[in-house]
């Protein structure tokens, strides 16, 4: 049973790795700037979705109000570099930790909320921010902030002639998110985060401190989503209070997780890559008569597939292998 | 404004708060019963006074219809249900706001004339405008109306039943999906009203919904789960902070303090202040 476990962990790193090499390739195949730009996205929602996964999926925490740690990685990035001139880099990672640290304040209220009173107070926090930003002078209010050009670099994290080096910082950010969820599936607090998701009651009376296992998540998942916001930002270099704390962003982290299966290693992977493209395609091909025809499509997608397939993607996947194979 | 609150979210209280299902698309069936009170009045000059039992009898055929046709299925979902419900009833309300955008155009529309528009009535010295007093006259009958419904009726406690164990109602005779469906329909009916009574003072555009749906939300769970008096009561708290919200803050942030308030009560109360779920 260890030994099957341990190999398919394997396995999933193998597989993980081969993917990495493959997609690190594909902009040898791909110069068309339109197509990189979806596979930036692409990219940029797997890790997304993989840090919420890792709240909302694993420890069964289920929050639409992502979009506000979000916001906060690319508001803290851009602050920093426009007023202060501070370096992306460190604005990123400043921005990761004042999430981190957020939805640690935020938790010890939050997570004594059960079911639907958790899932809307979340949404409420990250509406509340929205407000927050949105009637903020310093901060843009809602005209938002222009990046300033300050050359073509990685000291800058800025580049204009080519998508490449965004492409390049989406694929890491998308391996780190997988990479950690991998570990964590695997560690103590992944064994913590299962046991509270199934059942809260049963795992304290075993010794897990429920409260810890669930803050310990939320921070991770905060932190990966604010350097998504960073990057997201550096690379539109333009933010506004609604492009990047909207609650559509919430539900983009979510979705491609639900769609993929939600509490599972490849199920945001796989969510992102067939939702994002389809999003995208839906929006620049069928979108342009601005009649909502690419609603209609994208919508009924989204209800045929969540109505079709309630575990995810991966479930389909897992029913054609070897059934049982480990559990 | 605050029983008008309380009307849009009765609808919800009653799918959400009482059968337990996540509704994602409540504003857009909001949306859809403007549009409908608004289409009677260009093309058949009715006054969405009148028309408004009929945009509620649409929407009750329509509620039920939707419940059929998707939320019956995400209902049987195993695993996620919630997470089913949440997208499933969202991926509805992208495809009513693209049809909407489709058959309507994005335009704005009003209702130019009615009975009510712009009228005021003066209480005491203070000008109350008539349609909302309209609204709020509704308000409160649809609440007496849904609590007697819910409470004193075979079909309430049907419902009730229905939540708590659709295995042991089904034995009883009782089919469940016939019980939702009109649970649904009832919802949506009620919502129906509300549009039809704000289509007369709101512009009325695709996305109208979503800036209501998420007041509606907490609404119903500032009352709590399960508990149509405290939908009533949290419509009633939701007007009023926002009132007071727009005295002391700048407009565009008044509902920062309706969401303040909700997590102010959840914090204290984590099941709404009359919830019993």
């Amino acid at each position: 049973m260890d030994n099957k476990f341990a190999a398919r962990r394997r396995r999933d790193l193998i597989i993980a790795a081969v993917l990495a090499g493959l997609a690190a390739l594909a902009p040898l195949l791909v110069k068309d700037v339109y197509v990189q730009n979806i596979l930036i996205l692409t990219l940029m929602y797997a890790a997304l979705s993989q840090s919420w996964n890792i709240l909302s999926g694993y420890c069964g925490q289920i929050s639409l109000g992502h979009a506000l740690y979000f916001g906060i990685g690319a508001y803290t990035t851009e602050l920093l570099f426009t007023k202060f001139g501070v370096l992306p880099w460190f604005g990123m990672l400043g921005g990761g930790v004042i999430a981190a640290l957020i939805a640690m304040g935020l938790g010890y209220p939050f997570f004594r909320l059960r079911g639907h009173y958790f899932v809307i107070a979340t949404i409420v926090i990250a509406e509340i921010g929205l407000l927050l930003f949105q009637n903020w002078e310093w901060a843009g209010a809602a005209m938002g902030i222009t990046i300033p050009i300050r050359g073509d670099s990685w000291l800058k994290f800025q580049f204009l002639r080519t998508k490449l080096p965004y492409f390049y910082f989406a694929l890491a950010l998308c391996c780190l998110a997988w990479f950690v969820t991998w570990w964590l599936e695997d560690s103590k607090w992944g064994f913590w985060w299962r046991a509270v998701k199934d059942n809260p009651e049963a795992a304290e009376s075993l010794g897990v401190v429920v409260f810890n296992s669930k803050m310990g998540a939320a921070a991770v998942s905060a932190f990966l989503v604010a350097i998504g916001g960073a990057f997201y930002a550096q690379f539109l270099a333009y933010i506004d209070p609604e492009s990047v704390m909207g609650f559509q962003f919430s539900l983009l982290m979510a979705l491609p997780a639900v769609l993929g299966g939600i509490g599972t290693l490849w199920g945001p992977v796989l969510g992102a890559a067939i939702l994002i493209p389809m999003t995208e395609l839906t929006r620049s091909y069928i979108g342009g008569s601005g009649r909502g025809v690419d609603l209609i499509v994208y919508g009924t997608l989204i209800v045929l597939i969540s109505l079709a397939l309630p575990q995810g993607l991966v479930s389909l996947l897992s029913r054609t292998k070897a059934k049982g194979a480990t559990r | 404004m605050g029983l008008l609150y309380g009307l849009i979210a009765v609808g919800l209280a009653l799918i959400f708060g009482l059968m337990d299902v996540v509704n994602f698309a409540h504003g857009e069936f909001l949306m859809i019963a403007m549009y409908v009170s608004f289409f009677l009045f260009a093309f058949f000059a009715i006054d969405p006074l009148l028309s408004a039992p009929l945009v509620a009898a649409a929407l009750f055929v329509f509620g039920a219809v939707v419940y059929l046709l998707i939320v019956r299925f995400a209902m049987r979902a195993k695993a996620n249900a919630g997470m089913v419900q949440i997208f499933s009833t969202f991926g509805l309300a992208i495809v009513m706001r693209g049809l909407a955008q489709f058959f309507f155009t994005p335009d704005y529309r009003s209702i130019p004339q009615s009975w009510l528009g712009g009228k005021t009535i003066s209480v005491a010295g203070i000008f109350l405008p008539e349609p909302q007093l309209i609204g709020a006259l509704v308000s409160i009958l649809a609440f007496a109306g849904l609590y007697f419904f819910i409470n004193r009726t075979d079909f309430g406690r049907a419902l009730e039943a229905t939540r708590e164990d659709p295995g042991a109602v089904a034995l009883v005779g009782i089919d469940k999906n016939r019980v939702f469906a009109l649970g649904w329909g009832l919802g949506a009916a009620l919502v129906g009203l509300a549009g039809a009574i704000m289509a007369v003072f709101f512009y009325i555009y695709p996305d109208v919904g979503a800036s209501f749906a998420l007041i509606a939300y907490v609404t119903v769970a500032l009352g709590g789960f399960g508990s149509v008096f405290g939908a009533f009561a949290g419509g009633i708290i939701v007007g009023l902070v926002e009132a007071v919200t727009a005295l002391v803050l700048p407009p565009s942030l008044k509902s920062v303090g309706i969401y303040a308030v909700y997590l102010l009560v959840v914090f204290i109360r984590p099941r709404g202040l009359f919830g019993s779920m």
